[in-house]
Order: C-alpha cells, then sequence, then structure tokens
C-alpha cells in the first residue's frame, strides 16, 4: 500500500500499542470448515457485542460446498458505526487446519491468535500474540459424542473469545437462549461450552497482551439484526404479495424461504386458509412464467433469483416488458456463471437487467444499500410495478441478502396499495370498451382488465409487440412504431415515481462520489477517511434506482470529476450514465471498481481517490 | 327509407346461461383452409357452449406454433395469452395460482409441448394445475414448413421424402406415469368424440390432457405420413362410444348392465362409455399404460378417454388457499397489521 496517508500509518501504529487498550474498535475472524456448525457460535458472538450496545456488522465468506470446505466469519465492532467490510483483522480465531497458516502469514504485527493446539501455529511468526487452547480436549470433557464434540467446541472459542475481549457473561448467554430459543437442552450444553471456554481463559491465558476490550455502548439499542433477504421478504408480505414463484439459487433462496415462514405465521385466516400461494417451481423459466401468469391475472406476483436465473428469465421478462404484465423480480447478485463464485458478491448485474432481454428493452431498477431499504423497496416494488405495468427489479446483492446488518426496525407501510390501472365491470358499463395500449392519460400507461371481470368487453388478447391499441393482432409498420413510442413515455413516467436519489454535496468540494447498493457503507467510511487524512470533502450521489432523475445532469455539472465506484470489473453503472449524460458532462466520470468477489472496503476507495487525484494533478 | 316490415326475427338459440353459439366464437382463423387445428377449435366452440360455461370466466392460454395461433380463433369474450415457445404451463399455473375461479383452458402443439416445453408441460402435470390442455398434434413444424417434431412416428416419411429415424414421444403414457388424472387421445375428424371428451374434461377437476391428431394440409398430409387424414381415417379405432351427460341434464338413455361404464365427475356429471371393439377400462391405470404399450408396439390408433381419476385433488386444493381470487384480495386481507411487524421486529433485537 504504497499510496497510505500518514495519518493511517499512524492510527496502524497506535494499533500495536498493546499498552493501549482498544475499545469497541475490532475485527475478529474466524476461520472454520463449513459444515461444522460454526454458524450458530459466530451469530451468538456477533450477538453479544450488539447487546452491549456496541455496533456491530457480521459477514460470512463461505464456499459453494456443504461440508469440509475453509470458511471465515468476520465481526466488525467498530463504536463509530462504521459497518463496511474492514479487511484488516485484529483477532483471528484459527479452526481450520487447511487455511491456519495462510491466515496467520496475512495478518498485520501484534495481532491476536486463539487456535486449536494440535495446529501448531506459533513457530509461524514472532510478532503475534499466540493462544493455544485444547478445542478438542476441552470439548471432550462436556460430552463423549463426537458429532457434539466438534459443534461445542466452536462455542467453546465464543467462550475464550468473550473472556479475553470482556464480552459480557450475560449477555452471551442472552444471545445463546436467542439463538437456540425453546431447545432447553441445546441451550444447556451450548452455556456448558461457554463457560468451559471463560474458565480456561481466565485460568490460562495471559489477557494482558491483548489490546481489544468491549465495553457497554448505547448505541445499538432499539435496534435490530437481519440479513437483507429476510428484509425482502417481510417487505413484500406487507406489499400484500399473493404470489411468489422461485426456483432455488445461491444468494437468493433464503429470500422466498424466509417470505414462506413469514407468511405461514402471518398470511393465514382465521379459518387457516392462506391469503397466498408459494410454489418452488422445476427452474427459473417456470418461475418467472408463473410470476406473470399470475401478474397478468392480477395478483402481486413475486420471483427471486440470481444472475444465472436472469439468465434463463430473459425471454419471458421481454415478453412481460412489451405485454405490459407487472411482475416484481428481485435480482441477488453474486458472480457466476455456473461453477463460477456463487458465494461471493458482486454487483456485475446491471447492464444485464436494465435492457434485459431481446429488442429495444428497458427495465426499472430499484437499488436498496440496507436492509431496511430492502424492505421499502420491495414495498415500492410491488406499487410501481402495477403502477407502470412492467418488470421492476430489486437489485441486492449476496453481501446485503445474505449477511446480518444492524438497522432500526422498519416502518410500517400506512399508505394504500397503488393498484394500477385496472378496469372493473362498472367501469367498463360507463366506458363502453377500452383501448387495452391506449394512451388516456398522456402518461404512456394504458388501462387493464383483468381475466374473471364480468362484462362483455373485458376481454383482450395478450400477445408480444404485434399488437395495435386494442390488442388486436397486427403487422402494421404505425402500430409498431406507435406501440414503441408509448412504452418509452412510460418509462419517461417513471423517472419521478421511482426512489429518488440522496444527494450530499460537501462545501467547496470540486469532486464527488456516486455509488449504490451496498457499495454505500465503504463510500461513507471513505469519506469520513478523506476528511480526516487528507483533508478532503467529497460530495456523494447515492443512485437509488434507474432510470436516473434530473439531479444525476446537476450533480455532475456541480464537479469536476465524479467517482462511480461500483463492484464489477466493466464500469457497468458509469457506462449506463455515459448514455444518459453529454459528452461534456460523461468526460467527468472516473470509475473505482472493486471485484474480487469480496464486499468492498473503505480504505480500497480511499486508496483509490488519493491515488486517482495525485494522477489528476499531475 | 324502407317501409317494409321485417317478418320477426325466429326466437335465437341459447344455452342455459343464455348465450348463443355466436357469443362462442372468436376471430377469424389464418391457419391454412382445412387445417385439423380449425376443426378443433369448431368443437371447442361447441362444447364451451352446450356445457354452458360463462365465456367471461375463461382463460386460454398458448405457447407459440400454429396451435397457439388458435385461442384468438374462439372464445372472444374470454382473455386470452399467446406467450412464449413452451411455456405456457407456467403461464397457466400462474394465472391459476392468482385467480382460482378460473376455467383454463391451454392450446398447444407436439413442438410446443414434447419438445421446446417439455420440461414444463411434465412438471404441471406432475402439479395437477386444474386446466384442459390441448396438444394439436400433426408430428411436424408448420409454422417454420415441415420439420419433424417429437411426436412424428418412427419411419413416417415428411414432404421432402426424408424418413423420421427417432422414436416418438408418446405424450398420453407419460401423463398417466406423471399423475395426470384425465388422459385421452383423439382425432380432429372426429367431432362427436372430441366434443363429448371436451366436455367431460370441463366436468374434471384438475389437468385434462388431450393428445388430438390434427393433419397438417401442408407439411404432413401426404403418403407416409401418420399423421394425415387418410392415415388416420384408415386407422381410427374407438376405445369405445363416449357420451357425456352434464349435471343439468337427467340420464334419459339406459343401457342394459355391462354394456356400459359410468363415470361420475366432480360436478356430478356423468361420462357414459359404451363397450366398442376392445375390452377396456379407463379407470384403471394399468390398463390405460398397458393399451397406450400396444399401440406404439403395433402401431394401432384407438381413439377415446384413456384414463380417468376423479379422487385425486389438484394443486390449488393442496394449497390450502381461500376460495376467492388472491389476485383481487382487499389490502387489508393481505397485509399483516402494524401490530405484526412490531412483534417480528421485537423478535430481531
Amino acid at each position: 500500500m504504497s499510496e497510505q496517508s500518514p495519518q493511517a500509518v499512524l492510527e496502524e501504529d497506535q494499533r500495536s500499542d498493546t499498552k493501549e487498550l482498544i475499545i469497541n474498535d475490532f475485527s475478529i475472524q474466524v476461520a472454520t470448515v463449513n459444515g461444522s456448525g460454526s454458524q450458530s457460535s459466530n451469530t451468538v458472538l456477533m450477538r453479544s457485542i450488539f447487546q452491549m450496545g456496541i455496533p456491530v456488522s457480521g459477514k460470512n465468506l463461505f464456499p459453494s460446498n456443504i461440508a469440509g470446505l475453509p470458511t471465515w466469519f468476520t465481526i466488525r465492532a467498530n463504536k463509530a458505526g462504521w459497518i463496511a467490510r474492514r479487511k484488516e483483522i485484529d483477532f483471528l480465531v484459527a479452526m481450520n487446519a487447511d487455511t491456519a497458516r495462510e491466515d496467520v502469514m496475512s495478518l498485520e504485527p501484534n495481532r491476536v491468535v486463539v487456535y486449536e493446539e494440535t495446529l501448531n501455529l506459533k513457530q509461524l511468526r514472532k510478532d503475534l500474540h499466540f493462544f493455544p487452547i485444547p478445542f478438542a480436549k476441552l470439548a471432550s470433557g462436556i460430552t463423549t459424542d463426537a458429532r457434539l464434540r466438534k459443534l461445542l467446541a466452536n462455542m467453546i472459542y465464543v467462550g475464550v473469545v468473550g473472556e479475553l475481549m470482556d464480552i459480557d457473561p450475560a449477555e452471551m448467554e442472552a444471545a445463546l437462549a436467542k439463538q437456540f430459543k425453546g431447545k432447553a437442552k441445546a441451550i444447556a450444553l451450548n452455556k456448558q461450552a461457554l463457560d468451559v471456554g471463560r474458565k480456561y481463559a481466565a485460568d490460562n491465558l495471559d489477557r494482558s497482551v491483548v489490546p481489544y476490550r468491549c465495553e457497554r455502548m448505547n448505541a445499538t439499542k432499539g435496534k435490530i439484526i437481519i440479513d437483507g433477504n429476510s428484509a425482502g421478504a417481510l417487505g413484500c408480505m406487507f406489499a400484500g404479495i399473493t404470489v411468489a414463484t422461485w426456483y432455488p439459487i445461491t444468494p437468493s433462496s433464503s429470500l422466498c424461504e424466509t417470505l414462506a415462514d413469514y407468511m405461514a405465521d402471518y398470511r393465514h385466516e382465521e379459518n387457516g386458509k392462506a391469503t397466498y400461494a408459494i410454489v418452488q417451481a422445476e427452474d427459473e423459466l417456470a418461475a418467472v412464467g408463473m410470476a406473470i401468469g399470475a401478474g397478468w391475472a392480477g395478483a402481486r406476483s413475486m420471483t427471486s433469483t440470481a444472475g444465472p436465473g436472469i439468465s434463463l428469465m430473459n425471454e419471458f421478462i421481454g415478453l412481460a416488458y412489451y405485454a405490459e404484465i407487472p411482475i416484481v423480480i428481485f435480482d441477488i447478485t453474486r458472480v457466476g456463471p455456473s461453477t463460477g463464485l456463487p458465494t461471493r458478491t458482486q454487483q456485475s448485474d446491471i447492464l444485464s437487467i436494465v435492457y434485459c432481454s431481446h429488442g429495444d428493452t428497458k427495465h426499472i431498477m430499484l437499488l436498496p444499500c440496507s436492509v431496511s431499504e430492502c424492505f421499502d423497496m420491495a414495498v415500492d416494488a410491488f406499487d410501481l410495478t402495477e403502477r407502470f405495468q412492467t418488470p421492476v427489479f430489486v437489485m441486492s446483492d449476496l453481501d446485503l441478502g445474505m449477511n446480518n446488518w444492524m438497522s432500526d426496525p422498519f416502518k410500517y407501510p400506512t399508505r394504500k396499495f397503488d393498484r394500477g390501472k385496472v378496469l372493473s365491470a362498472a367501469d367498463l358499463q360507463r366506458l363502453g370498451s377500452f383501448k387495452r395500449y391506449g394512451d388516456v392519460d398522456g402518461d404512456g400507461i394504458g388501462y387493464r382488465t383483468l381475466p374473471g371481470t364480468d362484462h362483455p368487453a373485458a376481454a383482450y388478447f395478450t400477445r408480444g409487440s404485434g399488437h395495435n391499441e386494442r390488442a388486436l393482432y397486427s403487422e402494421r409498420p404505425d402500430d409498431y412504431k406507435n406501440n414503441m413510442d408509448r412504452l418509452a413515455k412510460k418509462y419517461e413516467t417513471s423517472r419521478t415515481a421511482v426512489p429518488q436519489p440522496e444527494v450530499e454535496y460537501k462545501k467547496g468540494a470540486n469532486i464527488g462520489f456516486l455509488a449504490f447498493g451496498t457499495t454505500h457503507w465503504a463510500i461513507i467510511e471513505s469519506q469520513d477517511q478523506l476528511q480526516r487524512e487528507q483533508n478532503t470533502s467529497i460530495s456523494y450521489y447515492r443512485l437509488r434506482a434507474v432510470p436516473f432523475t434530473q439531479h444525476l445532469v446537476e450533480f455532475f455539472q456541480k464537479h469536476d470529476r465524479v467517482y462511480v465506484v461500483e463492484q464489477n470489473r466493466d464500469a457497468q453503472m458509469a457506462a449506463l450514465i455515459k448514455l444518459e449524460l453529454s459528452p461534456e458532462l460523461g468526460a467527468k466520470i472516473r470509475s473505482i471498481l472493486h471485484y474480487s468477489g469480496l464486499p468492498i472496503d473503505a480504505r480500497f476507495v480511499t486508496d483509490a481517490i488519493v491515488a486517482a487525484e495525485k494522477g489528476e494533478k499531475k | 327509407m324502407s317501409t317494409t316490415i321485417q317478418p320477426p326475427a325466429p326466437p335465437k338459440q341459447v344455452n342455459r346461461i343464455g348465450l348463443s353459439v355466436a357469443d362462442y366464437k372468436g376471430g377469424d382463423s389464418t391457419l391454412c383452409a382445412g387445417c385439423g387445428h380449425d376443426a378443433i377449435t369448431s368443437q371447442i366452440i361447441k362444447a364451451f357452449y352446450e356445457y354452458g360455461v360463462d365465456p367471461r370466466r375463461v382463460a386460454k392460454l398458448s405457447g407459440i406454433g400454429c396451435s397457439s395461433k388458435t385461442p384468438a380463433y374462439f372464445l372472444s369474450q374470454s382473455h386470452g395469452f399467446n406467450g412464449v415457445h413452451g411455456r405456457m404451463p407456467a403461464l397457466a399455473s400462474g394465472v391459476m395460482l392468482a385467480n382460482r375461479t378460473l376455467i383454463s383452458i391451454g392450446v398447444s402443439g407436439d413442438g410446443d409441448t414434447a419438445s421446446i416445453g417439455m420440461g414444463q408441460f411434465v412438471h404441471l402435470l406432475r402439479r395437477n394445475i386444474p386446466m384442459i390442455y390441448i396438444v394439436e398434434n400433426n408430428g411436424v413444424y408448420g409454422l417454420t414448413k415441415g420439420q419433424f417434431s417429437a411426436t412424428a412416428d418412427y419411419g413416417s416419411k415428411a414432404k421432402s421424402g426424408a424418413l423420421n429415424d427417432l422414436p416418438a414421444i408418446d405424450m398420453c403414457t407419460m401423463a398417466i406415469e406423471l399423475g395426470c388424472n384425465f388422459v385421452c387421445r383423439s382425432f380432429a375428424g372426429d367431432p362427436k368424440q372430441l366434443v363429448a371428451l371436451l366436455k367431460a374434461a370441463l366436468a374434471h377437476r384438475g389437468t385434462a390432457m388431450f393428445d388430438v391428431i390434427s393433419p397438417c394440409v401442408t407439411f404432413n398430409n401426404h403418403e407416409g405420413s401418420t399423421k394425415s387424414y387418410k392415415f388416420a381415417k384408415d386407422h381410427e379405432e374407438l376405445l369405445h362410444e363416449i357420451s357425456f351427460v352434464p349435471f343439468f341434464e337427467q340420464i334419459t338413455v339406459d343401457y342394459k348392465e355391462g354394456e356400459v361404464k359410468d363415470v361420475e365427475m366432480h360436478d356430478g356429471s356423468h361420462i357414459r362409455l359404451r363397450k366398442a371393439d376392445v375390452d377396456f377400462d379407463p379407470t384403471n391405470k394399468t390398463e390405460a399404460l398397458n393399451m397406450l404399450r400396444r399401440c406404439q408396439d403395433s402401431g394401432e390408433f384407438f381413439t377415446g378417454l384413456i384414463y380417468v381419476n376423479e379422487e385425486k385433488p389438484d394443486f390449488l386444493t393442496q394449497l390450502n388457499m381461500v376460495d376467492e381470487p388472491l389476485a383481487t384480495l382487499p389490502q387489508e386481507r393481505v397485509q399483516p397489521s402494524a401490530e405484526d411487524l412490531k412483534e417480528i421486529m421485537a423478535d430481531l433485537m
């Protein structure tokens, strides 16, 4: 890191001074083997810190595998509230023989390593604090069951970390009770493991060399912890979703699975009957087809998938665009394709979504950055899709969808659903007839009827783009062109209806950030770093939807350079923005691209800005 | 101005819900003159009219191909959706999830079903989505000018003279194996049987699968084809003489014991099967499969109701949904309360 600033170096130095305690500002990484049951232990550890009032975030870096491959869980505690990924690790729990060596070698000096003693890591480096623990032996003191022993070893390291870092035992117990809700036997056994870990650490380890401590704060009171997929599922439920059809794919599966769990609890009437249908389809072709059929017949329908699923859905999505059918599609973006890196995160479906399918198509994309936006935008998406009678995409990603995030509780959506322009039998009685694809209101949006409407004039025939205003088959050039122009007009109308950007103009700033989705968390932390370390103020345009609004042009006009930061190789959003701007304004675009499959972090952004600005000034 | 007094029009013939045949017609067909598909369209119109189906409660669905154009030619008062190639089953499934009170009829072809749509077809059957699913089977891709389809018989000849060297997929066997509870095979040139089967299908709850040999007069009606009018007419043998007594009519004809098999449908209608050339019981799955096996081996062309089972629940029943259409449930019935959200949030703290 040749571009490291003096301030940053100073910060690193302070970190190595073990005499001074570092309170509520550290990251713990647990390296295990997947399928070993470490997920519950890591959740308990994260939750204990959260319950002490300390802002915390957790990221699970896992392989595309069920058991036997390395997995890392990183917990970041930060009193200032920064919850982006931080790539530097302060405290390593090394449980996996396969990765232990590399995990240890990648640490900065003076960091702490807790490890299974048989791994023999101590001789690897002289500049770290090593704590060998006989986890297996300790676990066998609790149970003779070999499978249980492995699981309990995981809870023992939680106890060790808790003791070394001053995590309140009462909060650990409360987190345990939450994790194993209602399973008294599991709680008792795990509590025993926690205690064994704590006791071993208290009796045998010299924690004076460990600088990291947890101290009670009051920054998480009233907050929730949830992953983006669950938040999206809740949004769908409170948006009154009636049909969800899906096909399993990482990282989106948990969205519809969680939806099914919540719906089972909250969407059955007194007689036990469901006010919804959730169907696991045979593939993505069918999943989207069912959702489109349901949307055509008037349901609030949704499917969720990831990039490869979107590829399969392409033809149907084009039909939904041309036939003007409401449908919400969640894309939880990941690295692909096939056996690519399906369990790693990216923002790499921007161009494939915005122009999804063949022919002239363009779609509405909502870009949530947080779990609360996953909730809110799910609600928005159903209103938008019914109002504009066009597919609406909610673009999450693996980092947001599958990791746990701290958030304020979600706000109840009080507004009346926008069911769009649907004519009833009574309306038809009054009107006599209607033009399905006519533009009566000048907004490009036609009126539709639902199958089953009890009026002789209700029916119309739905097909692709070959139709006139009355939905009759037509191959006439003027009919086709008029329809295309109206579709374009409809898209224009949607510009002011989609979630508007959050724009922050910094005083005196001549450069700006532009980002969307989870990149947000790295941006706001980087803004802070650049302010403190470089005395540089940078404005920030957080895009929340496509199509763009007029604010975009204004933001470019007011800055010399705009750094579009995104998590893909090809600067996809920057390319899309360039199409929107004049050549002069487009020339102000600079790209910062992160595409390793890991979530972007603030230091990466800060370093990139410093380097780029140095280049600009030459 | 004319002063001629018009004689009173003869009373219009109407069905039990007061609609005339004209109310069941659609736009003009754009298919080739003599196409088997048009004959099937006519029988759909007749069956729906005679059964007294409310066309406003019907959804017509199709994929891509000549057959898939036909929903535009019947029931103009019904909503229709011409989807993408091979994927009508998914659309139909979604429509029925959204509004379980609709009556769905899907029209497909042998290419649309047995090739590109095979995946969706088998899963539709497996789920038992309530709908009538008609495959207008001509063994050939008509709209793209005469390529063999996957139902073309082994050894049959294309218009170009090429012989088909791949085995045919038997959609009826497949349907029964996958749990379909109403499976029939018919012929576009046998209107009487087809109308009776269509009415029976309207009375069935679950997927009703039709394999209807429907000759393509332009690309597959020549000597050497096994899907031509001549071949079908010469070879058709009846499994039984089928008649249908809808729930709103009395059974008037009495047969002698053993001469007729009666199948009662869930809506109280009756299918009456009078013994023909063979001894055959369509309520017996093994017999049905054996019959299809025999046809495959011998090249015989038996038509009629091959398998029926009125006991099995359909997919919508299994989902335990409310009786009303999900599509139009009011906000208060589909949006949990603010208290519910509070409870969920508290659990996440």
